[in-house]
């Protein structure tokens, strides 16, 4: 990946990070807002569920961004072991809570959808069990991750447990597909969706808002980051004698 | 081999085998995950008494009769393949209706009826319009 290779100055990264960021957390939010608008007014309500299924517009995109963001802590763990890319690391930590928040988002969303339409805030299926276990894993990893640097580690630990955690993610895809579960099979495929187009419109741009409006956080946090990386390695040069 | 190579060579190493274990435990477990037994796995595997199990399938046609003492709801779930009776006593989720899923918790009889203690409702996953369902609706919430 020589493209970034030109980021491995933390310099240069900050000089892109720091007005990137407001326009990608504005231009999410502005596209979040106007997607749920239109998924509260402009769409027709299900022909099962009635109104309640307007949910889906948070809740997928919830979904979609608690097993984005493990995707890019794995991607960021490869980038960190292989390449020893100096932001990697910096990267999957910023990711972690993000991801987390997330994940906890669609579980929420998901127990208030599921109450009116199957009966009940919680059964332990396997789709709902594997998300689950997704939002303890990302606790663990913000944990680990935050032991790790607190310690002074080289972020290796971290890297193998982002890894091995990115098993859950076909696991969470697939759950619907290999067990019988109460959570309905897969709606949205890579070509086809049996979501009708007049309800799923609004899905695509609400999308795109809260992956702009999560990537904006993530740079957010990754200026933190190294801010405080920077200023804790000050304060060590000022206390050596 | 340079040792990023090497490195590269070990990750994807690693994240091939970590991928692999966890699909022989997904497929060792793929019975004991199961949420629900379906009537034909019941017919297959014998009737498990004497314990809580969950029941699902598919609300057959016509079948819903519901007891004058109002809440008392008897029905037949299906599969395609098998059936089984099931007796209820108590407030039917607002999305249980003949053709659509439902999942019910409770008890075999040895009889090979089943007495719930609880109903869940199970949708599938085409969401459309009201004024298309008429049309196009049909329901395979459970999949063979």
């Amino acid at each position: 990946m020589p493209a970034l290779h030109a980021f491995a100055n933390p310099a240069r990264f900050l000089k892109v990070a720091r007005p990137l960021t407001p326009v990608l957390i504005w231009l999410g939010v502005a596209l979040a807002l106007i997607g749920c608008w239109a998924g509260l007014t402009l769409t027709p309500p299900d022909y099962l569920q009635g109104e309640t299924v307007r949910i889906l517009y948070i809740h997928v995109p919830a979904a979609w961004l608690g097993m984005g963001g493990w995707s890019g802590i794995a991607i960021s763990s490869v980038a960190m072991l292989v390449w020893r890319h100096p932001l990697a690391a910096i990267a999957a930590r910023a990711i972690a809570p993000a991801g987390a928040t997330f994940a906890a988002l669609c579980l929420l969303t998901g127990a208030i959808w599921g109450r009116p339409t199957w009966g009940t805030w919680w059964q332990w299926d396997g789709r709902l069990t594997s998300m689950l276990l997704l939002f303890f894993v990302y606790c663990a990893y913000i944990a680990l991750a935050r032991a790790d640097a607190d310690r002074g580690g080289d972020g290796r630990l971290p890297a193998v447990f982002g890894i091995a955690g990115s098993v859950l993610l076909p696991v969470i895809r697939y759950s619907v597909v290999w067990w019988n579960t109460l959570h309905q099979g897969p709606s949205i495929g890579l070509t086809s969706s049996t979501i009708d187009r007049s309800i799923l419109w609004p899905l695509p741009i609400l999308l795109a808002g809260a992956t702009l409006f999560f990537a904006g956080v993530v740079l957010m946090r990754m200026r933190m980051l190294l801010a405080r990386a920077k200023s804790e390695a000050r304060m060590r040069r000022m206390a050596r004698p | 081999m340079k040792p990023k190579h090497q490195r590269l060579t070990l990750a994807l190493l690693g994240l091939g085998a970590v991928v692999a274990a966890a699909l022989l435990a997904m497929s060792a477990l793929k019975d004991q995950a199961a949420f629900f037994y379906a009537p034909s796995d019941v017919v297959k595997n014998g009737l498990p008494l004497n314990r809580d199990v969950r029941l699902g399938g598919m609300v057959a046609a016509r079948s819903v009769k519901r007891a004058p003492d109002g809440v008392t709801v008897r029905f037949t779930v299906t599969d395609g393949q098998a059936t089984t009776p099931v007796m209820f006593a108590g407030i039917v989720p607002d999305l249980f209706r003949e053709g659509s899923g439902v999942v019910a918790e409770g008890r075999f009889r040895p009889d090979g009826s089943f007495v719930a203690s609880n109903l869940l409702a199970k949708h599938d996953e085409k969401y459309m319009p009201p004024e298309m369902a008429g049309k196009m609706h049909e329901t395979k919430t459970l999949k063979q």
